[in-house]
């Protein structure tokens, strides 16, 4: 198992007017090498949970293990630094953390501040970037002329250089046009093929749940109400749909033709699944 | 880190102090920072204190949290105490080594200090802690209207005053985000020489900068797009009201004042 929550509980400021639950009681694992979603309406602690995930947040009560890693509320900071470099963190909007003169010096930024050469981190950056798509000639610009799209691919390559095992994705394609977003999901799902990561997505798009996900956690009023497969999860779509979440763009046609007399073994959730399904239902006399 | 301070937030409540006029507030607040100057003996600073102790009693908030609040602060306050200690002259000698000495008159000086300093920024701190910005900003547009005569200008400033403090919350915020990102690359804030320290406050400044200046710009789009055109004879949707409560704060205040200067005396 590579992270696992036992009986985690998170309090925000604590002993003060602005004291607020922020993981309650949250326990779960997540098995090597599998792409985790963590899905929930907002404020319901999401970004809290992943943030225990390389030790940004300590837990009030309760244990992290993430690998070899154990974080506990009497965890040191001492400690974190080589959890830091384990646990890749990709934030909302990560081009807000651009900051150096080129790109490549920004995306060497991490690999630097973890101990490697300067011709280390170099390879490192170039090879960074190259998996997320820049072209070279960008890399002697600066961070601050480039596309939206492109800085936010810089910002991963500044995650990815440092090279993270684990690595955590919050609404990573957040303000992306739909081509955009489909690339870079792409783009996440060849990462962890080659390089055997951990993936964990917190996502507000059920497609991307239903398209890459093994496993996904449905957090709600700081708690983990659900955790299973994406078709265990979206089996009921009443409840889905009292969480104040949605189903996947395919189950949701599926349940729109089921009204038109069309009948399905299980939902699909994907357009693949769909199409499976759809075939020999189809009057073969159409046109 | 950035959450333990609490000088200049506010807590939203309903106690008595948080609903007086917010030009009252200001103006006594500030009244009570001069008067602090004006303590001399022991009697005066028992009163003094006990009267802000009443202040913190009346704002429905904890002490605890002042003490914890205001604890990042004393640092400070000691800190310009003891160079008042070291390099006050006058009165007995009981230490010196070079410029550096403990005088009679040091001890006095640097302990008015310590205690006139801790009386003023719990004092600030009530003020922020129970006026929302915006009615501080409105406050202070009120009480600068009589400088309209001599063509200041007073919308503009209220105006840039309030802008200011909407984005305090939403900067700090950011910074947090920032800091939490920087940190994941690896950035350690609070460990290492001041050198390494200060080194690592660039990759926090430049994006936070950054930031800021693209949300000005946003900021000053929305309003043109708005239709705002300077401030000229605008009308207020947030209108003050002075209560009875207000006249009796002033009365109190008053009535400390001149106790003071009765003790002084004694």
């Amino acid at each position: 198992m590579a992270i696992t929550f036992d009986h985690v509980n998170y309090m925000y400021q604590p002993n003060s007017p602005f004291e607020a639950v922020g993981l309650s009681d949250v326990s779960f694992t997540v098995p090597s090498e599998s792409f985790t979603a963590i899905i929930g309406h907002t404020g319901s602690g999401k970004s809290t949970l992943v943030q225990h995930l390389n030790g940004l947040l300590k837990p009030t009560s309760g244990t992290v293990t993430v690998d070899d890693f154990q974080l506990t509320a009497k965890t040191t900071n001492k400690h974190l630094k080589s959890l830091h470099q384990h646990v890749g963190m990709v934030f909302q909007f990560p081009e807000n953390q651009l900051f150096d003169q080129t790109v490549e010096r920004d995306i060497a930024f991490g690999p630097l501040n973890f101990g490697f050469t300067n011709e280390e981190a170099m390879s490192l950056a170039h090879q960074a970037a190259h998996d997320v798509g820049l072209p070279d000639e960008l890399l002697n610009r600066s961070p601050f002329e480039l596309s939206g799209g492109q800085m936010r691919r810089v910002a991963i390559a500044g995650v990815l250089a440092s090279q993270p095992r684990v690595l955590v994705l919050d609404e990573p394609t957040a303000g992306l046009d739909p081509r955009g977003r489909a690339e870079m999901m792409a783009m996440f799902a060849k990462l962890k093929a080659d390089q055997q990561l951990t993936v964990i997505l917190v996502t507000h798009q059920m497609d991307d749940v239903a398209d890459y996900a093994d496993q996904a956690l449905v957090m709600a009023h700081s708690n983990l109400i659900k955790a299973g497969t994406p078709a265990e999860i979206f089996a009921d779509p009443e409840w889905v749909k009292a969480q104040q979440l949605a189903l996947p763009t395919a189950a949701n046609f599926a349940q729109h033709l089921v009204t038109r007399g069309f009948e399905f073994d299980s939902l699909p959730l994907t357009a693949e699944q769909l199409a499976m399904q759809l075939r020999g239902q189809l009057p073969k006399e159409g046109r | 880190m950035l959450e333990q301070l609490t000088l200049g937030r506010y807590i939203p409540g309903h106690s008595w102090l948080h609903r007086l006029d917010p030009r009252a507030k200001l103006v006594l607040a500030c009244y009570f920072i001069v008067i602090a100057f004006l303590t001399t003996n022991w009697l005066t600073y028992v009163l003094m204190f006990a009267f802000i102790g009443g202040v913190i009693f009346l704002t429905g908030l904890s002490f605890s949290y002042f003490v914890r609040g205001i604890g990042p602060l004393i640092w400070l306050i000691v800190f310009t105490a003891i160079l008042q200690l070291l390099f006050t002259p006058g009165g007995h000698i009981y230490w010196h080594w070079g410029i550096l000495m403990i005088t009679s008159t040091g001890i006095q000086t640097s302990t008015a200090v310590f205690l006139r300093f801790l009386l003023i920024i719990t004092m600030a701190t009530v003020l922020t802690l129970t006026t929302a910005p915006l009615a501080i900003a409105d406050g202070v547009e009120a009480l600068l209207r009589p400088l309209r005569v001599i063509h200041f200008p007073v919308a503009q400033t209220a105006l840039m005053l309030s802008v200011a403090l909407r984005f305090v919350p939403t900067l700090l915020d950011e910074a947090q985000t920032i800091m939490n990102a920087q940190r994941a690359r690896g950035v350690e804030f609070n460990n290492g020489g001041l050198i390494k320290r200060l080194r690592a406050i660039v990759p926090l400044l430049i994006p936070l900068f950054v930031g800021a200046i693209g949300r000005a710009d946003d900021l000053a789009t929305a309003m043109e797009s708005r239709g705002y055109q300077g401030a000229t004879n605008r009308t207020r949707y947030r209108v003050l009201k002075w209560h009875n409560a207000d006249t009796i704060a002033v009365v109190v205040i008053l009535v400390l004042n001149i106790v003071l200067v009765v003790l002084r005396h004694m």
